[in-house]
């Protein structure tokens, strides 16, 4: 058995849980957010895939060729992008967190400022 | 909370997690060997059913249309929400002077005539390959997603050949705005479209046409435009709303 797509999946998540957890930067800690976000897709497409099968895309493909599953993938296309988005508002976030705070560091953030 | 106990619950908390996975792992099937019966009964019968060779594009936006729509306003409201964000700094930093210090002693980077050649060059092939991939989208891989990403470099190509103020004249903040709410908008009123024909929401009701042709797959086409255009504004949005934080640091230096 094959299970190193899921053992990939599963250490991304890992190692971006671990950054998000001991990190000391918060553009560091939105990476590591898309770190783990990242490990969704791996698992995702490893699950959909089929070996020796093609994309499921029928431009040229005869229908009934074997294609790997459509579903993940259109899970995984939609969710990048919307993921980049959220990249986006966290680091804008961050950047306000700066001009409150003058840091960057989510451990001198301990104080709750109105 | 320290670093030491922080990391110690993160190395528990791995554990617990990866007992979990393994366990599920078991339930999968062999990598590779994929039985699932909702794709492959997708994989037989959705060519037939909706006349899009892009079966990827035909499950986004047709068959879990609803659950793209979803995805499409999260994408929205992210968009939305870095405007509101960056805008309310853009406003205090006016009036606030005492972090100025900070950002003193940064200093611009030039850019190099070859980045500006190379920039003012791909712009147009950029701008035709985003094109392409949105209006493809339901015959061949790309479509309104990932053509909008690609249209959304143009403009960044546009920045580094140019100057920030070109960037606001090819993508002026109001066009970008319109673009991305218009484009949300209208994934909404095609899905319309199903109910006045009397069916379920996003049902694919307009003429399918022939498996293959540019004019074909019905709504599935029309979505694929609309989110190709709120991707291409938004993410110029949010391009511009950070280039403008940029110079408001520049200006100051």
């Amino acid at each position: 058995m094959t299970f190193l797509p899921f053992a990939i999946a599963a250490w991304l998540f890992a190692v971006g849980l671990y950054g998000i957890v001991t990190s000391r930067h918060l553009i560091h800690l939105v990476i590591c957010l898309s770190v783990v976000q990242s490990s969704t897709y791996v698992l995702l497409l490893a699950i959909g895939y089929r070996t020796g099968a093609g994309a499921p895309i029928f431009a040229e493909t005869p229908v009934g060729a074997p294609v790997v599953d459509p579903v993940v993938q259109a899970l995984t296309l939609t969710d990048s992008v919307v993921a980049a988005t959220v990249t986006a508002l966290l680091l804008a976030l961050a950047v306000q967190v700066h001009k409150k705070a003058g840091t960057f560091d989510p451990d001198e953030l301990d104080i709750l400022q109105g | 909370m320290s670093f030491t106990s922080r990391r110690n619950l993160f190395f528990a908390g791995v554990l617990g997690f990866a007992a979990l996975f393994l366990w599920g792992l078991r339930g999968l099937p062999d990598f590779g060997r994929y039985e699932g019966v909702y794709g492959l009964t997708l994989n037989k019968v959705g060519v037939a059913q909706t006349h899009a060779t892009n079966l990827v594009a035909a499950v986004a936006f047709d068959y879990r249309g609803f659950d793209t729509l979803g995805e499409e306003f999260i994408l929205f409201a992210a968009v939305v929400g870095v405007a509101i964000l960056l805008r309310a700094h853009r406003d205090e930093a006016a009036t606030d002077d005492a972090k100025e210090k900070e950002d003193e002693g940064r200093s611009v980077p030039h850019t190099s005539d070859a980045v500006r050649v190379l920039g003012l060059g791909l712009i147009g092939p950029t701008v035709l390959l985003g094109l392409y991939v949105v209006v493809h989208g339901h015959l061949t891989p790309g479509g309104g997603f990932s053509g909008g990403v690609v249209l959304a470099t143009a403009a960044l190509l546009v920045y580094l050949a140019g100057e920030y103020v070109a960037l606001r004249r090819v993508s002026p903040e109001s066009l970008t705005e319109l673009a991305e709410s218009a484009g949300a908008g209208s994934y909404a009123v095609i899905g319309v479209f199903g109910l006045l024909a009397g069916q379920a929401f996003l049902t694919n009701v307009l003429p399918l046409g022939t498996t293959g042709h540019l004019n074909s797959s019905g709504t599935i086409l029309l979505i694929n435009l609309a989110v190709g255009v709120e991707v291409a504004g938004g993410f110029s949005f949010i391009l511009a709303e950070f280039l403008e934080q940029t110079l408001l640091v520049r200006e100051r230096v």
